[in-house]
């Protein structure tokens, strides 16, 4: 029996978003008999209706609603109202991620203690620990699949692995594997075994990769306590006079003003639509935006130190052919300030289509230099660096004084300037890219730019201390009791990780908490 | 006239014609006389069409690819003039100015100038324009994600419906 809830029922817990936070806090809470409406601005596409066609698949599924950009990112300048390449979607940015789910490392939870003072860098320790986190991120890789935990094989190596692993081996790496990957190597929970269709950015046609979308979301809507809300795009969050939130405000799919009254409000709307949020619902109390009194919100936004490199061989490789991401070379994670950069990052592999490659190798690029690199396209490999990158203040999400959306709100504006710190991270990161593949006989490796950022992260988060961030170790805003962050906003830093397994066990923990505060009437 | 004058003269014609030996322009069509095909121009000049294709080459060369996918990718330009006199205007300014260039630097049309590092020293001083960015930004798209174009690369797209490529060389590469 499929839940519905009366737009004025006050009772019910909302949640903005429908993604890796939004869409396992929707579960988790439904699962302890907690009512739940889920409010998705993007439709409700199922697996039938992805299409594994780069183009068409983007125009389906990505955010386009209009952002503006700043700063002096390779971003601005080359996708000027793009700056992420996220999902509007129901199961939002689990849709189209890889499936790479690492844990954090400790010390990257003590960013500051770990590394200092960092001229310019707005470090600050997570309020918990890596210790806290262990179960919940034991539940996460349970409840995701991942690969290397709880007795799942790792994937076979595709072409692109193979040409990774034989040169990271002979430069002398010792870390190098599949990965720790959501993405079924046999059959699990209902879904079959992963085909190697290639196309995980395009939605998975076999389900073997994890995504809200058909695991949390219907196993939420199978209790009857959550009731999922596509195209409902959220505009504002009421409060009260006592400065409790009461209720969002909405667009539905019809384009009409709706009024869904809550007990509590859990913003997981991806790192730059959950800051907006809060700063399009300031009031007269609130005059800088919701939970804002640390003039946080919206600050410390985070990208990962990010780029690629793709090399062409004398033979073929066909790196399209198998997942996209299935792939890694861990040695360079840690904190070893030798290197020259303080954090660390993975390499990974990834692969694009011919397609993608034309847009993203070289952005603006033209001329026989590019389109000799796009006929050496069947001989490419190709790796992705993530690394961590600095949190500054003036990393930012703020609302765009002018432009407004199809809605008439103000658009969200996103300034970045890599720090130092990532500059030299980076141009580390394509200095041992490039050795991995000059070891395997590489004759012409392409050191590319970061893309249009797919995570996201820092925008309100958490502090031990009120004047430092948003919210506290468990999401709850300082300032509002019934306000919450649920997805990767939260992030104080951000670590050398892919974020998603992060955010997952951080809503599986928030979950325990809300219940345990509605339970005592706290919330 | 004397021999040496003769030969240069024919030395220069033959120059002159050897960019648009293949395609040329008949009525309101673009004629491709050696692959065999015709593009029926109803928006823009002909004329423009055809240096449109021969741009949209120089700025992605790729000399295994056959001048229809080239043509294929513009051929949006003479639609869109048909309803937005902006697009019309930029488009034909944008060639007029290319030809004002050539004919100031080479004394012929741009089509008609023999040298391709010729062409793409024109069109460097062309990169900032509108009309430029335009042409390339689209082309981006219009010209690699044309499905005919894929298998001249080796791309091969989708595999779900031939079940994956877990049947059909994910991990097949043999010289490492």
């Amino acid at each position: 029996m499929d839940a519905k809830y009366d737009l004025n029922d006050d009772s019910v817990v909302v949640i903005i978003g429908s993604g890796a936070g939004g869409g396992t806090l929707a579960n988790e809470l439904a699962q302890k008999n907690i009512k739940v409406v889920v409010l998705e601005a993007g439709k409700r596409h199922e697996v039938g209706d992805f299409v594994n066609d780069e183009w068409a698949s983007f125009t389906q599924l990505a955010w386009s609603d209009m952002r503006t950009t700043s700063g002096s990112w390779r971003v601005h300048r080359d996708f000027p109202n793009l700056p992420a390449w996220i999902v509007k979607a129901v199961g939002g940015s689990t849709v189209h991620w890889a499936g790479a789910s690492l844990r954090f490392q400790e010390h990257e939870f003590k960013a500051k203690s770990a590394y200092g003072g960092i001229q310019g860098a707005n470090l600050l320790d997570w309020p918990i620990t890596l210790q806290e986190l262990e179960p919940y991120y034991a539940k996460a890789e349970d409840k995701m699949g991942v690969t290397r935990t709880n007795g799942i094989p790792g994937l076979p190596g595709n072409n692109n692995f193979k040409v990774l692993a034989a040169g990271a081996t002979k430069v002398g790496y010792k870390g190098v594997h599949t990965g720790r990957m959501a993405i079924n190597s046999q059959p699990r929970d209902g879904r079959g075994a992963c085909q190697q269709i290639g196309f995980c950015f395009q939605g998975c046609l076999s389900g073997a990769k994890w995504s809200t979308l058909y695991t949390e979301i219907p196993k939420g809507e199978k209790t009857g306590k959550l009731e999922v809300r596509p195209e409902s795009h959220a505009a504002q969050i009421e409060h009260d006079a006592a400065g409790k939130v009461t209720g969002v405000v909405y667009f539905d799919k019809d384009g009409k003003q709706q009024r869904q009254k809550a007990r509590a409000v859990c913003v997981a709307g991806n790192s730059i639509e959950t800051p907006r949020l809060l700063l399009l619902s300031q009031s007269s109390k609130f005059p800088n935006g919701l939970a804002n009194s640390s003039g946080q919100l919206g600050r410390n936004y985070m990208r990962h130190m990010t780029g690629s490199v793709y090399a062409v061989f004398t033979r073929p490789v066909r790196m399209w052919r198998g997942t996209t991401m299935a792939g890694i070379v861990t040695d360079e994670a840690g904190h070893n300030p030798k290197r020259g950069f303080v954090g660390g990052y993975e390499i990974e592999t990834l692969s694009i289509g011919l397609p993608f490659m034309a847009a993203f190798l070289d952005p603006g690029a033209w001329g026989r230099e590019f389109t000799s690199a796009m006929d050496g396209y069947e001989n490419m490999a190709g790796m992705w660096l993530v690394g961590e990158d600095m949190p500054q203040e003036s990393n930012r999400i703020t609302l765009d004084p002018s432009a407004k959306d199809k809605l008439g709100l103000p658009v969200a504006s996103v300034h970045f300037d890599d720090h130092p710190n990532d500059v030299a991270m980076r141009n580390h990161a394509y200095k041992a890219g490039t050795a991995i593949y000059e070891a395997v006989d590489a004759t012409r490796v392409f050191p590319t730019p970061p893309y249009p950022s797919t995570h996201n992260l820092g925008t309100c988060r958490m502090s031990e201390n009120p004047r430092d961030g948003v919210c506290n170790k468990f999401g709850q805003t300082h300032d509002i009791k019934n306000l919450f962050i649920s997805d990767g906003s939260q992030f104080t830093t951000g670590g050398a990780e892919n974020p998603t397994l992060t955010i997952v066990s951080l809503a599986i923990r928030q979950a325990d908490y809300i219940a345990e505060q509605m339970g005592k009437n706290a919330i | 006239m004397d021999q040496s004058r003769a030969d240069a003269l024919d030395r220069r014609q033959f120059l002159a014609g050897v960019g648009t030996a293949a395609l040329i322009i008949s009525g309101a069509a673009v004629i491709h006389t050696e692959e065999a095909w015709g593009l029926e121009v109803k928006n823009l000049k002909p004329e423009t069409m055809r240096t449109l294709i021969k741009t949209a080459r120089d700025i992605y060369p790729h000399d295994r690819l056959a001048d229809r996918f080239y043509a294929v990718a513009m051929k949006s330009y003479d639609v869109k003039a048909g309803t937005d006199p902006q697009a019309k205007t930029m488009v034909e300014q944008g060639v007029a100015q290319l030809d004002a260039l050539a004919r100031k630097q080479h004394g012929v049309a741009y089509v008609d100038v023999g040298w391709e590092a010729d062409r793409v020293a024109l069109l460097r001083q062309m990169e900032r324009e509108p009309f430029f960015q335009n042409v390339r930004g689209g082309l981006v798209v219009s010209l690699y994600n044309q499905k005919e174009v894929w298998p001249i690369f080796g791309y091969e797209g989708e595999s779900a419906s031939k079940g994956g490529y877990i049947k059909h060389g994910f991990d097949d590469i043999a010289w490492l």
